[in-house]
């Protein structure tokens, strides 16, 4: 089967733009907008203007001690900002996943909340949380205060692992075998995930809904910092193999004869990717899409060279994550939407157009 | 010199290859043929490192070819492979840089990029996406990425699985004129051709395969008899002989351009 019609724009023959550096400024423009923006929104509106005092305040280390000054800065520094930096570097790191995970799989469909790459990751952490404390009392403390992440990353490099041995013969990945091995290795880790959420109910499991829909509710700088190394190994890891995701995309044998070592480059990729995907599903729950939408509209407009389109993934994935959860927290106000009830409705209908548009490559 | 000497591919008990000797010297362009299902494309993969042989050996530069990293091979030889499908919305200028090695200022590599698209007859579809091309542009799209390897890197060894499969007449004879280029540079060419003609007329020497044997060897005057056609393909066919009505005689042809 072949994977090639998936990959190539309606344009026929027209000569695309190619404005990676524009597009690259404006994914931070529209991130450092999404961030104003989120601390700026809530059940207590706050200036712009306001915002950039407290942050510049806060930086070199004041903060207001009286009356709605003071309210205003806990509320944006203690409340909003941890809440924002993660949903930014969840964002970024699933977009940043995404584009990964497509490189390896040379497919623009491989997202890691659909193909069960998120899934698994949940399955792990839940397993972790009800289970964790039998094993947990023999690991040193450093360890257990990683515990969860590094659950989270064992479970979605798992199913990574065993998404591509069923997906791909011989270098080349079935569109149709990703999809549907996806579908079931997902359908699985939920299955598992609620049962042990109904069978165990502990208190600290969250909902099931936090396990498949996602929240960044919630969120604490601990969190931030217990995730952020996964983060940082992702974002730092990937952008060194821009070139050989390159490389891939010509082929898997054109690319070991360019020079790239594919085994391995493939093996640090899904690792990469199961870092990022991991540490994001134990702090966030499974949000989906994200890293569907935005590596595709890259391609299309800052191209598909990875080195470009790796950087343009973290800032707009880190911008569209913000904008979702402004509206998640803001459209049923005091109550809070799953951040994956938002970003399905702008990821689902555009996952449509595109199975749609490559119905022929799909064997539809 | 790139020396294959006994080289067996054996895939689930079928044989593919059967103790093959093929060497390729620098200077020299080899012409490997025979029919369809012969092993030629199994032949030139392991002769690039692709292919793990199940017995005899491979040498490049007197060193054992597995024992060289990817990266390490990459700069000594540069390989077109059969039908390349390009996964994303690459432009052909994107896809020639992508087969640059080393560290070369921007304007080297804008350089080698041109030359090579100049090279393929591709410079006035340099911003044109990969996937809209026809077969043949894109099978000269890939030739360019791989001279922008070689060029980058002065690769020695030029592979090139039926490089003329889906080209028009001119670009058959601009490919070849390519690969003799490389050859009198002091580089070595590895080719698969179909087209006898092309064949006799591009290679210092022929080496002819048949069910994963090879049955014949050396210059095409001496390989080219009627014989070998027949055990090659099972067709009577008379070689330099004047068929009846028009005909075109390739070795005749020259570009205009």
């Amino acid at each position: 089967m072949s994977t090639s019609g998936v990959m190539t724009p309606a344009a026929t023959g027209a000569t695309p733009a190619r404005r990676g550096g524009l597009m690259l400024a404006v994914g931070a423009i529209l991130l450092a907008v999404a961030i104003v923006a989120s601390l700026a929104i809530g059940p207590i509106f706050i200036a712009p203007a306001n915002i950039l005092v407290i942050l510049a305040d806060a930086v070199q280390g004041v903060r207001p001690t009286d009356g709605i000054a003071m309210r205003d800065a806990v509320v944006v520094l203690d409340i909003r900002l941890p809440r924002t930096v993660l949903t930014a570097l969840v964002g970024g790191a699933l977009a940043v996943a995404g584009a990964v995970l497509q490189g390896v799989f040379r497919n623009p469909l491989a997202d890691p909340g659909l193909v069960g790459v998120s899934t698994g990751a949940a399955f792990a952490a839940v397993l972790w949380i009800v289970f964790g404390g039998v094993v947990g009392i023999y690991l040193p403390q450093i360890l257990l205060a990683f515990a969860l992440p590094i659950s989270a990353f064992l479970g979605s490099l798992i199913s990574t692992i065993l998404l591509y041995s069923l997906a791909t013969r011989e270098g080349r990945t079935s569109v149709a075998m990703l999809l549907f091995a996806g579908i079931a290795l997902g359908a699985l880790a939920a299955a598992g995930t609620g049962l042990v959420i109904f069978v165990a109910s502990d208190q600290q499991l969250r909902e099931f809904t936090f396990w498949t829909l996602g929240s960044t509710g919630g969120a604490s700088w601990l969190k931030v910092g217990i995730a952020l190394p996964f983060f940082a190994a992702l974002f730092a890891g990937s952008f060194w193999l821009a070139r050989g995701l390159d490389a891939l995309a010509i082929g898997e044998a054109e690319a070991f004869h360019m020079g790239v070592d594919t085994q391995w480059l493939k093996r640090l990729a899904i690792v990469l990717v199961a870092a990022g995907v991991g540490a994001a599903v134990a702090i966030s729950g499974v949000i989906g899409f994200v890293g569907l939408v935005v590596p595709h509209l890259l391609r299309l407009s800052a191209g598909p060279m990875h080195d470009r389109l790796l950087i343009g993934c973290a800032l707009s994935g880190a911008a569209l994550l913000i904008a979702s959860d402004i509206v998640a927290r803001t459209v049923a106000a005091p109550a809070e939407v799953p951040i994956g009830v938002v970003t399905a409705i702008i990821g689902a209908p555009y996952f449509l157009y595109l199975v749609h548009r490559n119905r022929a490559a799909l064997g539809g | 010199m790139l020396i294959g000497r006994r080289i067996t591919v054996a895939v689930k008990g079928k044989t593919l290859l059967q103790d093959v000797d093929l060497s390729l010297s620098p200077g020299q362009v080899l012409a490997v043929v025979g029919p369809n299902g012969a092993g030629k494309s199994t032949l030139l993969k392991a002769m690039t490192g692709e292919r793990k042989t199940t017995a005899g050996e491979i040498e490049l530069d007197g060193r054992a070819l597995w024992h060289w990293p990817a990266a390490a091979l990459a700069s000594r030889r540069a390989v077109l492979a059969q039908s390349t499908e390009v996964v994303f919305p690459f432009l052909v200028s994107e896809i020639v840089t992508l087969g640059m090695r080393g560290k070369l200022t921007a304007a080297e590599q804008q350089r080698i990029v041109q030359r090579a698209l100049a090279a393929v007859d591709m410079s006035a579809m340099a911003d044109r996406i990969y996937g809209t091309l026809s077969g043949g542009e894109k099978q000269r799209v890939q030739l360019g990425r791989v001279l922008a390897q070689v060029w980058s890197c002065g690769c020695t060894y030029l592979m090139l699985d039926e490089p003329t499969s889906n080209l028009d007449l001119a670009h058959q004879l601009l490919i070849l004129r390519l690969a003799r280029e490389h050859a009198r540079s002091g580089g070595g060419v590895l080719m698969i051709l179909h087209d006898l003609n092309l064949a006799s007329m591009a290679a210092d020497q022929i080496v002819a395969l048949k069910d994963g044997n090879r049955i014949a060897s050396g210059a095409p005057v001496e390989v080219m008899t009627d014989d070998l056609i027949a055990a090659l393909y099972g067709v009577r066919a008379q070689v330099r002989g004047v068929p009846e009505g028009p005909f075109l005689l390739p070795q005749t042809a020259r570009l205009l351009a």
